[in-house]
């Protein structure tokens, strides 16, 4: 049984395999109640995998995860009736009505059926479907689909919800909607939310976020405190002879890496270094900007390389996982 | 580690905290197999396409197949106004073909439901995987009893009186038959991933049970390795019954039903004619072993 005082995901040592792929390696984790989680990393880092073993739709190959108190292997019944999901792909019946999805799950979760039209009734009100209850879901845009299987994620009022790449595929507006969503009915519920994302600036709704590369856990801190870890402000240099910038920087202790014909380095302060190394170069620097450490930054300076980089070349992700994600993208 | 083996953690105490009332397992599990089958058959119905074309099928079949050959034939066995000729013969075969076709072809919502995510809601869901198959089995012998109900809107077309006890005797081994078709169904589709492959094997299983059932010829003068095959084949104890029910309700003398299994109008084994009730316990033990099946390969946790 759940205990007020557990986390409500932890876990320790989770790992799967599939064959030689290690998916997710010795994760150890722990989700406070009421927290907004989130897993950040790019595609086939093991994010999928890590939530499926949570949800117990696979099982580990070593370690173990409580959610909500329920083991995740031995008492897969525990978890399946404590949490929500709303999975990377679509996951609706097209065919039926939006009001019939949602019946479909209430009577899965086993909610009396006196509770099930008023549930029903708030939960499409949430997601702002409630003038839509009785079309058949086939009619409905990708972001009012993803609206939808949240509003079904919460029917059943779990204690834990799984949102995995909620906003995926969708355009900027219905991103936007969906956000907003998540945001309120974490304010009126109060319900954990565990999500995946290769979105920074999702990222940046979390209350804690961990950083996952090739299955590992990197980071794990608030976004304000993952921002730090990289120094005040980021700089990026455009200059002719990159290298030479670089070899320059590296006597100055600081670290500085190279794209073409841009230098990034992280500085303490950004508005006083500017102007000192372009006295320093003087006629060789075309260009200057300066920013706040993104979460992009983060994750290039734990792995050495950016999110972006890390999905061109993403040599670790399984056939049937690129099928299936690109098959859910296809579909919106 | 793959793990093979059903899911044991399945559905043990009822006791969350998430929501405050919640029914007991058995009315869970119970609801759940009810709303799988009512989901089941909404998709059914809204599908016309799927009914305008399964109602066509066996038309096709009867007039072109049956009709066509009927001439050829002649009578079977009798003479004149008290004559079974083939037309009639294959009416019954014309609906237990069209239940069959639908029970099997309808497991493909499985692999559809495996494609399209909608399976993964319904596996994280707190119901057990066998009330899942048991479901999508009921479902799928529903819809097939419909639709070979069908097929007595095309009686009179061959000179088959049906009448509403005879109905009433048809509908539940339609159904048997169904389920047992629908079980199998739902176990090849278990593990199956694309929709496709679940066609290709579908075919290869369906057409030898179908044509090795004693649907489209009598079973007089076979080869006698064809007249072993039919008598393995479980599909031929779910077509023998329709066919004794339909024939015998036809006012036929009793000197002609005498001669049905002799002519190889209806099943005999070892020289003795199978009855109803054995053809019905072969069906139900057929079908409660592929259900089981079903239920344990639906079952089976990656």
């Amino acid at each position: 049984m759940a205990h007020a005082q557990d986390p409500a995901i932890l876990t320790e040592n989770l790992t799967r395999r599939f064959g030689d792929l290690v998916a997710v390696d010795h994760m150890d984790l722990s989700v406070g109640h009421g927290q907004v989680f989130g897993f950040l990393g790019p595609n086939g880092a093991g994010k999928t995998t890590a939530i499926a073993m949570l949800t117990t739709l696979l099982r580990p190959t070593e370690g173990r995860a409580l959610v909500a108190g329920h083991d995740v292997e031995r008492d897969a019944a525990g978890v399946r009736r404590a949490i929500g999901i709303v999975f990377q792909e679509p996951s609706l019946d097209e065919r039926l009505t939006a009001r019939e999805n949602l019946e479909f799950h209430a009577v899965l979760y086993g909610m009396p059926r006196a509770e099930r039209p008023q549930r029903i009734g708030e939960a499409l009100r949430l997601v702002d479907l409630d003038d839509r209850a009785d079309h058949i879901v086939e009619k409905f845009s990708g972001g009012m689909r993803r609206r939808l299987e949240i509003a079904r994620g919460l029917l059943h009022v779990p204690a834990v919800l799984f949102l995995d790449e909620p906003t995926l595929g969708l355009d900027p507006q219905s991103r936007r909607s969906v956000w907003q969503h998540i945001r309120t009915l974490r304010e009126t519920t109060g319900v954990t939310v565990f999500m995946t994302t290769h979105y920074m600036e999702e990222a940046e709704f979390c209350d804690r976020i961990a950083i996952i590369d090739h299955g590992r856990i990197v980071a794990l801190d608030t976004p304000e405190g993952l921002k730090n870890l990289v120094g005040g402000d980021v700089v990026v240099l455009t200059t002719p002879d990159a290298q030479a910038m670089v070899d320059y920087l590296g006597t100055q202790s600081l670290d500085a890496t190279m794209r073409d014909s841009e230098v990034r380095v992280e500085v303490d302060d950004g508005a006083r270094f500017i102007p000192r190394v372009v006295r320093g170069f003087p006629g060789e620097i075309d260009g200057a900007s300066l920013r706040r450490p993104t979460l992009d930054d983060v994750f290039l300076k734990l792995t050495g390389r950016t999110i972006r980089e890390s999905e061109l070349n993403a040599g670790d992700v399984s056939r049937s996982r690129m099928r299936r994600s690109m098959g859910s993208r296809g579909r919106r | 580690m793959t793990t093979v083996g059903p899911d044991a953690a399945e559905g043990r105490d009822v006791t969350s905290a998430a929501v405050g009332v919640r029914s007991s397992r058995t009315a869970m599990t119970v609801g759940a197999v009810g709303i799988i089958w009512k989901r089941e058959m909404l998709r059914w119905w809204r599908d016309k396409p799927r009914i305008i074309g399964s109602t066509g099928f066996p038309l096709i079949f009867l007039l072109v197949f049956g009709s066509g050959l009927s001439g050829a034939m002649g009578s079977l066995i009798g003479d004149g106004a008290q004559a079974v000729n083939f037309e009639q013969f294959i009416f019954p075969g014309i609906i237990a073909m069209s239940v069959f076709f639908a029970a099997l072809f309808n497991a493909v919502s499985l692999v559809y439901d495996r494609e399209f995510g909608i399976l993964k809601e319904v596996l994280v869901a707190p119901v057990s995987r066998a009330a899942v198959a048991f479901g999508k089995t009921l479902g799928g012998a529903t819809v097939a009893t419909l639709q070979g109900t069908v097929v007595f809107v095309f009686a009179p077309l061959v000179g088959i009186r049906l009448s509403p006890l005879l109905v009433l005797q048809l509908w539940p081994i339609m159904f048997l038959g169904a389920f047992a078709l629908s079980s199998m169904g739902v176990a090849m589709a278990a593990r199956m991933r694309s929709i496709e492959s679940f066609q290709m094997i579908n075919q290869f299983v369906m057409f030898p049970l179908i044509f090795l059932s004693g649907i489209f010829f009598p079973l007089q003068g076979l080869p006698p390795w064809m007249g072993v095959l039919v008598r393995v084949n479980p599909v031929s104890y779910a077509v023998d019954p329709l066919r004794r029910l339909i024939l015998e309700a036809q006012g036929l003398p009793d000197e002609v039903l005498g001669r049905l299994s002799e002519s190889g109008l209806a099943l005999s084994l070892g020289g003795q004619q199978v009855g109803v009730a054995a053809d019905i316990a072969i069906v139900a033990g057929f079908g409660i072993a592929m259900n089981v099946l079903a239920m344990w390969l639906i079952s089976i946790r990656d």
